[in-house]
């Protein structure tokens, strides 16, 4: 009887562990969104959205130019990065499903996929704002966009190669030539999928901070130049944050609040779009 | 395709002549895609190329040197890695040592533990926190967090460890609230949740059978997952760990803002330290000079190197649990 007594009591200790790394991990997150929540709508008004950032001492004012400039610069990276990692994504899935090619892509790809972010910041650094001599916009955006390939790259392909191959061969069997069945057929089955993917990169880059740091820098009027360096909301948070004044220390809460309401909402549509079509 | 209609394919010369058309797109896409799939190479071969580039004149003034010296110094322009790499690592190292076993107990409460009713919704808070920016935790580590440590948790350390030999010195000095320690212990809550899904993700491939096999023998809750579990999904648990670990060493915003930034190796986890990602993400756009500024690239591809390896070490081990699970 000892023995089964020992095994049970080694199962309770072991079962309480796990049980505890589960309250300690999950309580922890949840005071850190808490902490968010209180600090973040404390600042939030409709200054916020409507009025630029403030000079210091950072009385008043909002985020209207980070917010914008958020916005233009996550949208010019999606457009150029979207259609680049499709393409990938369908050549590994469709043309060079066996190919060496693909097998190497993949790999680089998913290395891409969580390699330092401000690594890649230096990267678009030496490449644009070197070469230009000055900091820019599009350079922001370029960093942004070489995120968003290979997010877009890897749910491409995963999302193609479930769609089934009896459909590609009905459609080739029509007489359909290749390009036309991954466009009209291929495509058309993993729509959900990929635009979950486009979603998820929206998501990822919404926050990041680190690759804006020294390509698009900060800028604290409004500005919509492209080739001047603009404001962005990771960028205008970490700057604000840690800033003595307290007005602007208010408004880098708002801030992250915001991200991570946008962060959240990407994430939860693009769960939705999945199980809709999944089932 | 709309214009294909019925009538085209009938007629001989047109029929050619869409076919022609169809040929030629076909090579087009085809073309296309594949230069898009070499695109994703070129552009990790143009980081590699551009950090080495960008690195070359800080490698000709301080050569192997870089790598070994402490000194950290822009008006004499004495640039030296070792604080940045250290800094890395334990940092890293202590994430992991928090990170990996609450992770891994979360996994196993969610698949042997949780009621069925609380498994999604719980999985799916996991997955949702694992999308949240850095930045979040770093502002809430630099306003919050830190704060409390200084009062609480550092103070309490720095006592209790008063008179045992190497705890001694390794939590000594006045709590900053700010530090090495500080920033590890942000890094292991940023990373948990990462590790967590993996983990999660890598124990659901187990199939039903083994351990209905092994429950059905008598087995205890815990001696299935330690005999049963564990050993069946090894190589996954540590790819994710690895693939966190990776996260961890370049992570850089949740650490710059609570790691004090300070070029310097100091025995005591409490003191103010640096990372290679928070130096470059605090330094960066102050640099002047050419030696300076490539000290910082030369530091990115140190980084960048140490993380290509442990990922590409978690990928190969990743890929490994999916052909044995797949064949």
């Amino acid at each position: 009887m000892d023995l089964y007594a020992g095994r049970r009591v080694r199962n309770k200790i072991y079962m309480t562990l796990s049980l505890a790394a589960a309250v300690i991990g999950l309580g922890w997150l949840v005071l850190i969104l808490g902490a968010l929540l209180w600090n973040g709508f404390a600042g939030l008004s409709l200054a916020v959205f409507t009025e630029s950032t403030p000079p210091p001492p950072g009385n008043g004012g909002g985020l209207a130019n980070a917010i914008v400039g958020s916005l233009i610069m996550t949208g010019i990276a999606v457009v150029i990065g979207t259609p680049i990692g499709i393409l990938a994504g369908t050549y590994m899935a469709e043309y060079g499903r066996h190919t060496t090619l693909t097998t190497v892509v993949r790999f680089i790809n998913d290395i891409l996929l969580s390699a330092p972010s401000i690594v890649i910041g230096l990267f678009i650094y030496e490449l644009f704002v070197a070469t230009m001599g000055h900091f820019s916009a599009i350079a922001g955006a370029a960093a942004l966009a070489v995120i968003v390939i290979p997010v877009v790259v890897r749910t491409t392909e995963d999302m193609l190669l479930l769609v089934p191959n009896q459909l590609r061969e009905a459609s080739s069997a029509l007489g359909a030539p290749r390009w036309l069945v991954i466009r009209k057929v291929a495509y058309r089955a993993a729509r959900a999928g990929m635009t979950t993917g486009v979603l998820l990169a929206i998501a990822r880059i919404s926050g990041e901070t680190a690759p804006l740091l020294f390509t698009s820098l900060n800028n604290q009027f409004w500005s919509t130049n492209l080739n001047a360096p603009m404001a962005s909301l990771p960028a205008t948070i970490f700057s604000f944050a840690l800033s003595p004044y307290e007005g602007w220390q208010q408004l880098a809460w708002s801030g992250a609040l915001l991200i991570t309401f946008a962060v959240l909402s990407l994430s939860i549509a693009a769960r939705i779009l999945t199980s809709r079509s999944g089932s | 395709m709309a214009e294909i209609s019925l009538t085209d394919v009938a007629l001989g010369d047109d029929r050619q002549k869409v076919l022609r058309r169809f040929t030629l797109a076909d090579v087009l896409f085809h073309r296309s895609t594949q230069a898009a799939a070499i695109l994703v190479l070129v552009i990790l071969g143009g980081v590699m190329m551009s950090l080495v580039v960008g690195s070359m004149p800080a490698i000709r003034a301080f050569g192997f040197g870089f790598l070994t010296t402490e000194s950290w110094n822009p008006v004499t322009e004495k640039f030296g890695a070792l604080a940045p790499i250290y800094g890395t690592i334990v940092t890293s190292l202590i994430a992991m040592l928090i990170a990996v076993p609450l992770g891994i107990g979360i996994a196993i409460f969610l698949t042997e533990l949780c009621p069925p009713m609380f498994r999604r919704p719980i999985g799916i808070a996991i997955e949702l926190l694992a999308g949240i920016p850095s930045i979040i935790y770093g502002i809430w580590g630099f306003f919050v967090f830190a704060p409390f440590l200084q009062q609480t948790l550092q103070p309490w350390l720095i006592n209790a460890t008063k008179h045992i030999p190497v705890l001694s010195s390794l939590f000594a000095g006045p709590p900053y609230g700010i530090g090495i320690l500080t920033a590890s212990l942000i890094l292991a809550i940023m990373v948990l949740p990462f590790i967590t899904s993996i983990t999660r993700d890598v124990f659901e491939t187990v199939p039903p059978v083994l351990k209905e096999a092994a429950y059905g023998v008598g087995c205890t809750t815990w001696e299935v997952v330690k005999n049963v579990v564990l050993p069946y999904t090894r190589i996954g648990v540590v790819g994710g760990i690895m693939l966190g670990l990776g996260r961890a060493l370049g992570e850089t915003m949740a650490v710059t803002f609570v790691i004090g930034n300070a070029h310097r190796i100091s025995e005591s986890l409490l003191q103010p330290g640096t990372t290679i990602s928070a130096t470059i993400a605090n330094e960066f756009t102050e640099a002047i000079g050419d030696v300076y500024t490539s000290s910082l690239i030369a530091l990115g591809l140190i980084l960048f190197i140490i993380t290509f390896i442990v990922l590409a070490c978690a990928r190969l081990m990743l890929l490994r649990l999916e052909k044995m699970s797949g064949g």
